[in-house]
């Protein structure tokens, strides 16, 4: 039967599962937007504007495992997503992005509306197809759910020139794929496995490090079995954040630039580094050279570029975390008459003195709300089970290191990219993926207002998603750069005299919204939120302006240079002294 | 280092441009680059010069491999082969100096593909050796411009790698 492109291209998302789509029409859409008019089994839902499309589409993805989708139309509809393209691209997060374009007579005739989305997204995708005849429609479609959701996934983006949806031909479903440039490694070398498994017997201090490919992989219950049989402490990388419980006894946390004390400590006074689906970010490594100096390192990934990228390793395994560390498990508990509880004391007892030694803490203050004790709240109040998102910047660091991640995909934050403005929007995606759980976007004044008109989105899907506002009227990761490292010169990050009342904001679109100014209110601020089922929810926290983020490595400085609150106490003592 | 690096790929629009970009992108380098369509008219090859130490080439072939449109990755580095070079060379000697042209060309078994009044347009086809001291023997004489082709590399049969 003939179907048109439109119809093919909503057929084919049927057959991948899709339910849902994030997007916003346009002219060279249009076919596509009226076949979904009537259609009962996908919802497209409609945000106010691309960006928060595709990052909606992310936060579908990270919550739910499942392949995101997004739909806009041609020219600035597509350019409009690169940003959230490019974050998905950094954090390996599958997804599908159809834009229009113009009609395949006139592209490259600068014709309204028409921007090369192909040429532009090309570094930013894990691949991208510009679809110049309908007949290749589905076959494209079908590829680029395959190549996004397998492997190290990653976005892929679908250009499709009006008069291909427009247009019609007979529908074939291609029942196989056949991509012979394409062949991901899913199984570890067994000899290298082998090898992995004695460098885990020989070691006397390993740490494993985990990252995002635990979870995307889905991997965390053989890293929980292999941590607890071979007693390795696990730090997480802010990607890798619920792939192990962060309230087990052998969890580090985070590691890196605001890192714990105890895991930056561990990692450099290791013998061997387990990285399992980590690419070594700068974030995390600090200065490369100064990185675990005693350390062999063992590195598994599914992505050999990731390997040897950043840092050396000794011994790589290419593969699926999931089926490494499934033979990993196998062949370290082949290595009978194994003491690991013997091996392991001295060293799990260091641990535990270096997490006596500095906890994570900040100082409270009377009368004045402090940000950390916002998340700790929201920790007790949500039980730990919430899904919490994040903008990028203070309030990231504060969500990584005062809530406790014990479950995976649960934690939607922008790693690679540093995106502000993807929380909210992620929120809304994560809440449609998961409509029984709580979710909460834990945002600071600068960063909720880069995708603050997705409010609308929420109120009209009656989502119950949480805003937390941690407002302390500054860009406060810049502010707190500059306070450190530029002399006091606050240049361009004071926010307060131009922010809204996020109040009247939140209830001006129809969403509730509460503030507390001091800390007896924070708690019954979130308990309040909680009661409200069918709308979203802006919480004002008036927070410490002068709070800032420890432990903190400077950039370039190794990874057990790190600063701490009581130094910067000291240093401003000094100062006032002198002065 | 300097390393040959073969690259067969899907012959479709736009691979040249996910290769370059990569390329590009990353700061890595391309001294040449060739391409052209191989016996199955689905795929070709890109014959691409580049430099770097052992981590960036390393780096560099494994970025290939990862692009979905790159079927297989050779350098060349690794693998004995033949490799050439084509230049066109378009000199203008002195009247007295034209025979010796000649048979400096004639030496490096060269051809002269065009003559004009006071101009030859030599061939000369060779691997890199051959083509750099051919073009230093006949710079004296005057070089008005010159193309190169890139190199192309394939690999010897009946030879394992190195």
């Amino acid at each position: 039967m003939k179907k048109s492109g439109a119809e093919i291209l909503i057929e084919c998302m049927k057959r991948e599962g899709v339910k849902h789509i994030f997007g916003y029409p346009g002219g060279v859409v249009l076919n596509i937007f009226d076949t979904l008019y009537d259609d009962k089994e996908i919802e497209l839902i409609l945000t106010r504007h691309e960006q928060g499309a595709v990052h909606a589409a992310d936060g579908y993805a990270r919550a739910s495992g499942k392949v995101g989708v997004a739909l806009v139309t041609s020219g600035p509809g597509a350019t409009n997503t690169v940003t959230g393209i490019a974050n998905a691209s950094m954090d390996s997060i599958p997804m599908v992005v159809f834009s229009g374009q113009v009609p395949t007579l006139l592209i490259g005739n600068d014709a309204f509306q028409e921007a090369d989305i192909v040429g532009i997204t090309r570094p930013c995708t894990k691949h991208n197809y510009l679809v110049k005849d309908i007949k290749d429609l589905a076959r494209v479609i079908r590829e680029a759910f395959h190549i996004a959701s397998t492997g190290r996934p990653g976005p892929v983006l679908i250009d499709l020139p009006k008069d291909v949806t427009a247009g019609s031909t007979e529908f074939i479903w291609p029942e196989e794929i056949k991509l012979r440039g394409y062949n991901p490694t899913y199984q570890g070398n067994k000899y290298m496995i082998n090898q992995a498994a004695q460098m885990i017997a020989h070691a006397k201090k390993p740490v494993i490090m985990a990252g995002g490919g635990v979870v995307s992989s889905g991997a965390w219950k053989e890293l929980k079995e292999l941590a607890e049989l071979a007693g390795i402490p696990v730090t997480m990388t802010l990607m890798g954040l619920g792939g192990f419980p962060g309230t087990h006894k052998l969890s580090l946390g985070m590691l890196g630039m605001h890192g714990t004390f105890y895991a930056n400590t561990a990692v450099q006074n290791a013998d061997l580094i387990i990285g399992i689906g980590v690419r070594f970010d700068d974030r995390v490594t600090g200065r490369t050279n100064a990185f675990a100096p005693n350390a062999k390192i063992l590195q598994i990934d599914i992505d050999p570029t990731s390997i040897k990228k950043n840092i050396r390793a000794d011994l790589p395994v290419v593969g699926d975390v999931k089926n490494v560390l499934k033979d990993l498990l196998k062949a370290a508990k082949e290595l009978k008459g194994q003491q690991w509880d013997a091996v392991r004391s001295s060293w799990l007892k260091q641990i535990e003195s270096w997490k006596r030694e500095r906890p994570l803490s900040y100082q409270p203050v009377e009368n004045v709300i402090k940000p950390e004790f916002v998340v700790e709240k929201i920790y007790e109040v949500t039980k730990g089970e919430a899904i919490i998102c994040t903008e990028v910047g203070q309030n990231q660091m504060w969500s990584a290191q005062f809530y406790k991640y014990d479950y995976p995909r649960r934690w939607l934050s922008s790693g690679g990219l540093g995106t502000m403005g993807y929380g909210f929007p992620a929120a809304i995606g994560a809440q449609f993926a998961c409509p029984d759980k709580v979710v909460f976007d834990i945002a600071g004044d600068g960063s909720i207002q880069m995708n603050i008109q997705e409010l609308a989105t929420a109120v009209i899907h009656k989502l119950p998603v949480k805003v937390a506002i941690l407002n302390n009227g500054y860009l406060g990761m810049v502010r707190q750069w500059q306070e450190l490292f530029f002399r006091e010169r606050y240049s361009h990050t004071e926010l307060e005299s131009g922010n809204p009342d996020f109040v009247k904001v939140a209830e001006a679109y129809g969403a509730v919204g509460l503030r507390a100014t001091k800390p007896s209110e924070v708690e019954p601020v979130i308990r309040e939120s909680m009661k409200i089922k069918n709308k979203p929810v802006f919480l004002d926290f008036v927070v410490d302006w002068k709070e800032k983020v420890f432990p903190m490595v400077p950039a370039g400085a190794a990874i057990d240079e790190m600063i701490f609150e009581e130094m910067e106490e000291k240093k401003e003592k000094k100062l006032k002294a002198v002065k | 280092m300097r390393h040959t690096i073969s690259v067969l790929v899907e012959n479709k629009f736009g691979v040249l441009s996910r290769v370059s970009g990569l390329f590009s992108g990353r700061g890595y380098n391309i001294e040449s680059l060739s391409v052209g369509e191989t016996i199955d008219p689905s795929t070709s090859v890109m014959t691409i010069v580049t430099t770097g130490d052992d981590l960036v080439v390393e780096q560099i072939t494994k970025q290939l491999n990862k692009l979905i449109d790159v079927i297989k990755v050779t350098d060349y580095m690794e693998v004995d082969h033949v490799e050439r070079e084509m230049v066109l060379i378009k000199v203008a000697p002195r009247k007295d100096d034209r025979t010796e042209v000649l048979q400096l060309t004639e030496i490096f078994r060269g051809r002269i593909v065009d003559s004009g009044p006071t101009t030859y347009t030599i061939e000369i086809t060779g691997n890199e050796d051959k083509i750099t001291a051919f073009i230093e023997l006949i710079k004296p004489f005057g070089i008005k411009e010159f193309v190169r082709t890139g190199k192309v590399a394939i690999a010897r049969e009946g030879v394992k790698k190195k």
